[in-house]
């Protein structure tokens, strides 16, 4: 750049900005509001999916799954695997890992004297699934299993009414063993439970493992061993290390492979955070070029004398330039301290039950917590900065193409 | 050595359906150190030809070399390096930019220069105590009057003594006595800095102090005359 110093520039740009405080407001305000939108806004998605994927994968549940290779394909008895080897277990002992938990899973029929439904019977060690996935406190009705070999049942309160039963009373639970025979058990329901999704409750009936496993002559196989790490977006961090121990007999996968539509939904809302950001920034890149035509339009003398000093087009291109940044910059760090501002009171959840009905479908519960993203708020700022500037370049090249004696003499 | 040659420059304006001469094959030569009076009617060509010196305007046709430096085949960027390193130019109108006080205007060009700071407060310092805005120099053009503007366009054109400074009626807004020190400031320049001057009036105060006094008139020079006793300052 010839001559002026970066100081003297990021003055004359500053004196310039405010010479006009009523639309240098303006744009501010514009550009905050901007800012403040697309930041807070993309917290509010980012929570409202957040919850959808942790729903979700609660009713997988697991972060990561091994199952005996063909059991996604068909989930029956002989596509079952032997219970964690020692390799297995140690290799989940590493501090990522919070809980895993191995489970049988299998389809059956449920039948009360009156009613048979098709569910999904799940034998389970209740002290580690109680860590991966099931929530004590939506039972309703009588307790949750005590012991893998705990002889009663825990079913939906859905499906307690489907079956016109109760607690207390007795249901058949039938499956098939691996030789194909009917194997059938009768349960008394101890447990009644509520899952935030209804479509869940009329899903799942659990009954303890060896139970299970004694109904179905399963020995020690289990269908899948469950492991949860905390953060569902961290997966990939200790994801190989289980893989490796595994082995290749049995398939493990994390959840975004398990279920495909919830990892497009993460994926799918990375795209929507940017799509709604760069909206957002074209409603404001009108305002600002607006602003820059303006206050260049305004200068039009002044910039003339510049160029008829001696100073060259591309340091007044620089100029307007660095006037557009510093307007960017303030509004930035006004946008980005309020949208902080008023996501945090929100952290404990806003209460969205009035509306919430109708979005249970799609998996989304009646609180929502916001979820600020240092990797949303990095996004926001840089499209704000480099669009911005892109945009800028126009009327500051129109600035500095000026012809010095023409522009001198606009009245 | 001849500072400024000029030869058969031809400038025309489109306004509209009409062609406008603003310069009709004019050929001068100015020496070094010369201190020249443009006189002439309004619309005669004054500003045409001196904003074609400084190399702010592009004539149709003609040569125009300033120092060892042809003018008319410079692009944009070599053009305004030439303005901003040889030539100091007073304005006829419009000189300085708002947003910078009188001591900062004069330092602007200084800057884009890349010269010292400290040069450039001790410089602009002593140029507008000797234009006569001593206690001034904070104050935005704005609050200045529209002579005291003047001179701080014309402290700003001298500050780094230029080989040749181009002045569009610098007098046109000014009183007599403050004309007066104008000029007397621009012959003291001339005489102990050999600064070259070229100054557009039709301000007869002004053309008394001229060496040498063109006229003009529809863009053509109608006489050219050496005065043998231009006003001086005794100095
Ligand atoms: N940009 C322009 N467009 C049209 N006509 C112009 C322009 N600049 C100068 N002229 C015309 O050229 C002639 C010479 O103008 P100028 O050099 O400004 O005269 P002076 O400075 O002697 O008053 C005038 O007739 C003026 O109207
Ligand atoms: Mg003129």
């Amino acid at each position: 750049m010839s001559g002026l110093p970066l100081k003297a520039i990021l003055m004359l740009a500053w004196r310039n900005l405010w010479r006009n405080h009523r639309r240098t407001l303006i744009m501010l305000a514009a550009i905050t509001v901007g800012v403040w939108a697309m930041i807070f806004m993309t917290a509010l998605m980012r929570g409202m999916v957040d919850d959808m994927l942790l729903n979700g994968i609660r009713g997988l549940p697991g972060e990561v799954q091994i199952h005996h290779p063909d059991y996604r394909d068909d989930p029956n008895v002989n596509n079952s695997m032997p219970a964690p080897h020692d390799a297995l277990l140690s290799a989940m002992r590493v501090p990522e890992v919070t809980a895993w938990t191995s489970r049988v899973r299998v389809p059956a029929v449920i039948s009360s004297e009156r009613d048979s439904r098709g569910v999904v019977l799940l034998g389970v060690e209740p002290q580690s699934e109680v860590k991966v996935s099931f929530d004590l406190e939506t039972i309703i009705e009588g307790r949750f299993l005590e012991d893998s070999s705990d002889r009663g049942l825990v079913i939906g309160a859905k499906m307690a009414d489907r079956l016109e039963t109760d607690l207390g009373k007795r249901v058949v639970v039938m499956s098939q063993d691996p030789d194909n025979n009917i194997a059938d058990r009768g349960f008394r329901i101890v447990g009644v439970y509520k899952a935030k999704l209804a479509s869940l409750e009329e899903t799942y009936i659990y009954g303890g493992r060896e139970t299970v496993q004694k109904m179905l002559k399963l020995g020690n196989s289990v269908s899948e061993v469950a492991i949860s790490g905390g953060d569902y977006r961290n997966v990939d961090r200790w994801l190989g290390g289980i893989q490796q121990a595994a082995g290749n007999d049995v398939e493990t996968l994390p959840w975004y492979e398990i279920d495909t539509y919830l990892g497009s939904m993460l994926a799918m809302m990375d795209g929507f955070v940017l799509v709604w950001i760069i909206i957002v920034f074209l409603a404001l890149s009108f305002g600002l070029v607006n602003t820059l035509v303006m206050a260049v339009f305004e200068r039009v003398r002044e910039i003339g004398l510049m160029q008829a000093l001696g100073m060259r087009p591309s340091t007044i291109l620089y100029q307007i330039l660095m006037e557009s940044l510093l307007l960017l910059l303030i509004g930035l760090a006004l946008g980005n301290a309020i949208a902080v501002g008023t996501i945090i009171p929100l952290q404990g959840g806003i209460d969205i039950s009035v509306v919430a009905e109708g979005m249970e479908m799609m998996g989304t519960s009646s609180m929502l917590y916001p979820a600020l993203k240092l990797n949303d708020m990095i996004l926001a700022n840089l499209i704000v900065i480099i669009l911005g500037l892109l945009t800028s370049i126009l009327p500051a090249w129109r600035a500095a193409s000026y012809n010095p004696i023409e522009a001198l003499n606009k009245t | 050595m001849s500072s400024i040659v000029c030869k058969d420059l031809c400038k025309t304006f489109q306004q509209g359906e009409e062609i406008i001469t603003g310069l009709d094959h004019v050929s001068i030569e100015i020496e070094a150190g010369d201190f020249v009076c443009l006189s002439g009617p309004s619309g005669s060509g004054k500003t045409t030809l001196l904003n074609a010196m400084g190399g702010l305007d592009t004539p149709d046709s003609g040569q125009i070399q300033v120092g060892d430096t042809r003018v008319d085949q410079l692009g944009k960027g070599p053009l305004a390096d030439m303005r901003l390193h040889k030539i100091g130019f007073v304005f006829q109108a419009y000189n300085l930019i708002p947003v910078l006080t009188a001591r900062e205007n004069v330092e602007f060009v200084m800057q884009v220069r890349g010269e010292p700071a400290q040069e450039r407060s001790h410089r602009s310092h002593d140029i507008l105590k000797e234009v006569g805005l001593e206690g001034m120099e904070d104050r935005r053009p704005a609050q200045l009057s529209g002579g005291q503007q003047q001179r701080v366009a014309v402290a700003r054109a001298i500050v780094s003594q230029p080989a040749l400074v181009l002045a569009d009626e610098p007098t046109a807004n000014l009183d007599s006595v403050t004309a007066t020190q104008l000029m007397d400031l621009f012959v003291e320049l001339n005489q102990h800095h050999n600064i070259t001057f070229v100054i557009a009036t039709h301000d007869t105060r002004v053309m008394a102090y001229a060496k040498r006094l063109i006229k003009m008139r529809d863009g053509k020079i109608i006489s050219d005359e050496k005065q043998q006793h231009p006003s001086t300052v005794v100095s």
